[in-house]
C-alpha cells in the first residue's frame, strides 16, 4: 500500500504500469537528497555526460563503417551513473573498475578521448596499446583498473584496490591514505557469487569501496525480474549489515548526492556502500544485438527520462546556464570526438615485432 | 642434526621477505590465527598483524581476485591455497587476471603475486585433494610455474617468487613438508627459471619435479647397483622449462625419461616431450619416454592409489629397458 501512496504522489508515473516493473520502481522511488550544484559543477557534469553520449554515438558509426571490431557495448542512457559517481570522486587518486561497457567510465576517469578511440581502433596509441580493445580499457595513470569482460571478475579486483587503501593506512601507517574505489557492474552480475563474496569481505573489513550497480533491467536478453529472487538489489546490502541505497540513475545530481554520502562513509572508515542506480540502456546490449525482446513502451518510458535532457532542463531552469552555452559545449565536444577519430585513424598499428611485449614485467 | 623442515623453510622465506618489504602480505583461508593448514605461516599473524596476514572467508575466486587488485595498486600479495585444488575456483582469476592482464592492459599494470599451496597425491586424501594443477594451469600465458622439492630450494625459490614482478604459481607437495635439511646460511635465492642438476650421469637423463625427485633418487641408487649411471634433473621451473640445461644433458646421454606425478594426458611431460622432440631430436638414440600418473581420479584405496602414481621400480625397469640391460 505504501507503494501505492508514493506512486499517487509522483507526477512521473505516467505510463509506468505499461512500461514494466523496472519503470514502476523508478516512478515509485522516493527521491533521496540530490547533490548541491553550482554553475561550475553543472557545466562539468554536462560536459562529461555529453562527451559520453557523443563518443558512443560515434563508436556506433565507426563500427558500422568497419573501423572497430569485436563486441562493442555502448553506454547510451546510463551517463548519469558514470558522471554522477566518478565526477564526485578524486581523479588520479580514487580508483575505478569497470566491465566490458567501459568506454564512458574511462572518459569520466579522465582517459583522453584520443586514447580511448585509438584503443577501439586497435592502435598503438590506445590506452591499452591496442592489445585490449573495447572490453579491456586500462589506464594506470588515470587509476582505471580496467574493463573486465567476464561477468563479476572486476568486483574482487576493485576490492583489492580498496584493500590496498586500508592496508596503507592501517598496516603501513600512512594516515593520508584515503582513496576509495568505485566498482561498476550490472544487474545481471548481482546474481554471481563474486558479488556476494565481495560484499561480505568489504563490510567485514570496512573497506573503502562503493559497489555501483547499474541496473538497466536487462542482462543481454534476460530481464532482471526473471533472474533474481528480489529485484531490489540495494536491499541485499542489509544481509551484510552494509549501507544500501537506491537512486534514480537517470538523474546525475541524485547519483552524485548518493555518491557523496558513500564517499563520506568510506573516507571516514565506516566502510562500503551498495548503490543501486535505476537506469536503462538506450541501445542493444552490444552493437551485434538485434534487440528484439524489449517492448516499445518500456523504451519510450525511459527515453523520456534521458539523463542528458534532464540535466539540461535543470541547468536552464535554475539559471545556471543558458541553452546557447550548452549548445556551445556540445559543439566543443563534437570537435573533441571528431579529433579523437582523426587521431585514431592516422595512428600507427602496434609493431608486429612487439607481439610478445607485455607478457612479462620489464626489469627496471 | 639441527636442520630445517621444508614447511619451516617456506615460513622463513616469507618471514624474511615480509620483514624486508612492508608491501608483502599473505592472504588465504586460515593463514592467520591458525597459522596455515600446513603451518607455513605459523606465528606470522602475531608478528605482522591481521592485515598483513589476512584470514579470508572461504571464497577462493574473490580473494584471489582481490590479491590481483591489491597487486595492481602497489602491494605484493602471497595467496595461499589451503589445498591447491581449491584454486580451481580461482581459475578465472589466475588465468584472466593474473596471467593475461598485464598483456591486455598493454603494460599498464604488473601483477606481483605468488600463489602457493600444497598439492599432489598424498596419503589417501581422495581425488579432489590429490590434484596436480600445474598441468591444468600450464597453458596460461604470463604466469611462471615452479615446484619446490627440498627445504633448500623451497626457501630460495619462495624468496625469488616473492621478489619477482610477475605472477608465480608455487607448488608445494603435501608429502614433502617434513623433509629435513641444513639450509645455506644467510640471504640466498634460487633462480625461478633454472633446473637443478641433482646428479650427474652419462647413460640416461631423467627429468622430474616435486616429490617424484625423491622416487627418482631411490630408482637411481638401484640403477647404480645395476651398472647404470643416470643423470637426474629436477625441472624446478615448469614454465618456462630450462631447455638449456635439458638439452645439454640429452646431448650427453642421448636418452631421456620424464617422471611426473601429473596425469599423462595434457601433462607437464606432454609439453616437455614435444619441446625435446623439436629441439633435441638429432641427439636422441631412443624415443623419449614418459612415466606419468594414470589418467584417472586418484582413488582412495591405498593400493589403488599406489598404482595410480609412478613407483621407483617402474623408473628402474624403464631405464633398463631403454638401455637394453634386461629387467
Ligand atoms: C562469466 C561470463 N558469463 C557470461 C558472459 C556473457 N555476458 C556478457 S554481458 C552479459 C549480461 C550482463 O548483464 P548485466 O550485468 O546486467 O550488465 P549490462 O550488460 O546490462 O551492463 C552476459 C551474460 C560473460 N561476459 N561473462
Ligand atoms: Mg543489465
Amino acid at each position: 500500500m505504501s507503494q501505492g501512496i508514493a506512486k499517487a504522489s509522483n507526477q512521473s508515473t505516467t505510463g509506468a504500469l505499461d512500461a514494466g516493473p523496472h519503470a514502476e520502481r523508478l516512478s515509485n522511488l522516493l527521491s533521496a537528497k540530490r547533490a548541491n550544484c553550482n554553475r561550475e559543477i553543472g557545466l562539468d557534469l554536462f560536459r562529461d555526460m555529453t562527451l559520453g553520449r557523443r563518443f558512443e554515438d560515434k563508436c556506433a558509426e565507426m563500427y558500422y563503417r568497419g573501423k572497430m571490431f569485436g563486441f562493442v557495448h555502448l553506454y547510451n542512457g546510463q551517463e548519469a551513473v558514470s558522471t554522477g559517481v566518478i565526477g564526485a570522486m578524486k581523479k588520479k587518486h580514487d580508483w575505478f573498475c569497470s566491465t566490458y561497457r567501459d568506454h564512458v567510465h574511462a572518459l569520466s576517469a579522465g582517459v583522453p578521448a584520443r586514447e580511448v578511440m585509438s584503443e577501439l581502433f586497435g592502435k598503438e596509441t590506445g590506452c591499452s596499446k591496442g592489445r585490449g580493445g573495447s572490453m579491456h580499457l586500462f589506464s594506470k595513470e588515470h587509476h582505471l583498473l580496467g574493463g573486465y569482460a567476464f561477468i563479476g571478475e572486476g568486483i574482487p579486483v576493485a576490492l583489492g584496490a580498496a584493500f590496498t587503501s586500508r592496508y596503507k593506512k592501517d598496516a603501513l601507517n600512512d594516515k593520508s591514505s584515503d582513496s576509495v574505489t568505485a566498482a561498476f557492474f550490472g544487474d545481471g552480475t548481482c546474481n554471481n557469487g563474486q558479488f556476494f563474496e565481495c560484499l561480505n569481505m568489504a563490510q567485514l573489513w570496512k573497506l573503502p569501496i562503493i559497489f555501483v550497480v547499474e541496473n538497466n533491467k536487462w542482462a543481454i536478453g534476460m530481464a532482471h525480474d526473471r533472474a533474481t529472487s528480489d529485484p531490489e538489489i540495494w536491499r541485499k546490502a542489509q544481509a551484510f549489515g552494509m549501507k544500501g541505497e537506491e537512486v534514480d540513475g537517470m538523474d546525475v545530481l541524485a547519483v552524485r548526492g548518493a555518491t557523496e554520502r558513500a564517499l563520506q562513509r568510506a573516507r571516514s572508515g565506516e566502510g562500503p556502500t551498495l548503490l543501486e542506480c535505476l537506469t536503462y540502456r538506450f541501445r542493444g546490449h552490444s552493437l551485434a544485438d538485434p534487440d528484439e525482446l524489449r517492448e516499445e513502451k518500456e523504451k519510450e518510458f525511459w527515453s523520456k527520462r534521458d539523463p542528458l535532457k534532464k540535466l539540461e532542463k535543470d541547468l536552464i531552469e535554475s539559471s545556471l546556464a543558458t541553452k546557447e552555452e550548452l549548445k556551445a559545449i556540445e559543439k566543443e565536444i563534437d570537435a573533441e570526438v571528431i579529433d579523437s577519430v582523426e587521431f585514431a585513424l592516422s595512428a600507427p598499428d602496434p609493431n608486429p615485432e612487439e607481439l610478445n611485449k607485455y607478457i612479462w614485467a620489464e626489469k627496471d | 642434526m639441527a636442520g630445517t623442515l621444508l614447511f619451516n623453510a617456506l615460513r622463513e622465506a616469507i618471514d624474511e621477505e615480509m620483514a624486508k618489504d612492508s608491501r608483502v602480505c599473505v592472504m588465504g583461508e586460515d593463514v592467520g590465527q591458525y597459522g596455515g593448514s600446513y603451518k607455513v605461516t605459523k606465528d606470522l599473524y602475531e608478528k605482522y598483524g591481521e592485515l598483513r596476514v589476512l584470514d579470508t572467508p572461504i571464497a577462493e575466486n574473490s580473494f584471489t581476485g582481490m590479491a590481483v587488485g591489491a597487486a595492481m595498486t602497489g602491494l605484493r600479495p602471497i595467496v595461499e591455497g589451503m589445498n591447491m585444488g581449491f584454486l580451481l575456483l580461482a581459475f578465472n582469476q589466475i588465468s584472466n587476471n593474473m596471467g593475461m592482464l598485464r598483456y591486455t592492459s598493454g603494460g599498464n599494470f604488473t601483477i606481483p603475486t605468488v600463489v602457493r599451496g600444497p598439492g599432489g597425491v598424498g596419503r589417501q586424501l581422495g581425488a579432489e585433494h590429490s590434484q596436480r594443477l600445474e598441468a591444468y594451469f600450464h597453458a596460461v600465458p604470463g604466469i611462471k610455474i615452479v615446484a619446490c622439492s627440498t627445504p633448500t630450494n623451497a626457501k630460495g625459490l619462495m624468496k625469488a617468487a616473492i621478489r619477482d614482478d610477475n605472477p608465480v604459481l608455487f607448488f608445494e607437495h603435501v608429502l614433502l613438508y617434513n623433509l629435513n635439511e641444513e639450509l645455506p646460511k644467510g640471504d640466498y635465492i634460487c633462480a625461478l627459471d633454472q633446473a637443478d642438476l641433482v646428479r650427474k650421469g652419462k647413460d640416461i637423463t631423467i627429468l622430474t619435479y616435486s616429490r617424484m625427485r625423491h622416487h627418482c633418487l631411490k630408482a637411481i641408487s638401484q640403477l647404480e647397483i645395476d651398472g647404470i649411471d643416470a643423470e637426474l634433473i629436477d625441472l624446478i621451473s615448469l614454465k618456462p622449462f630450462d631447455m638449456e640445461t635439458i638439452a645439454k644433458s640429452i646431448k650427453k646421454t642421448h636418452r631421456v625419461i620424464i617422471v611426473e606425478e601429473c596425469m599423462k594426458t595434457g601433462g607437464i611431460g606432454a609439453e616437455l616431450i614435444s619441446l625435446i622432440t623439436e629441439q633435441c631430436f638429432d641427439d636422441l638414440d631412443s624415443p623419449p619416454v614418459r612415466l606419468s600418473s594414470q589418467d584417472i581420479p586418484t582413488p582412495y584405496n591405498g593400493k589403488l592409489e599406489n598404482l595410480t602414481i609412478i613407483q621407483p621400480h617402474q623408473i628402474v625397469d624403464t631405464a633398463k629397458k631403454i638401455l637394453n640391460k634386461g629387467i
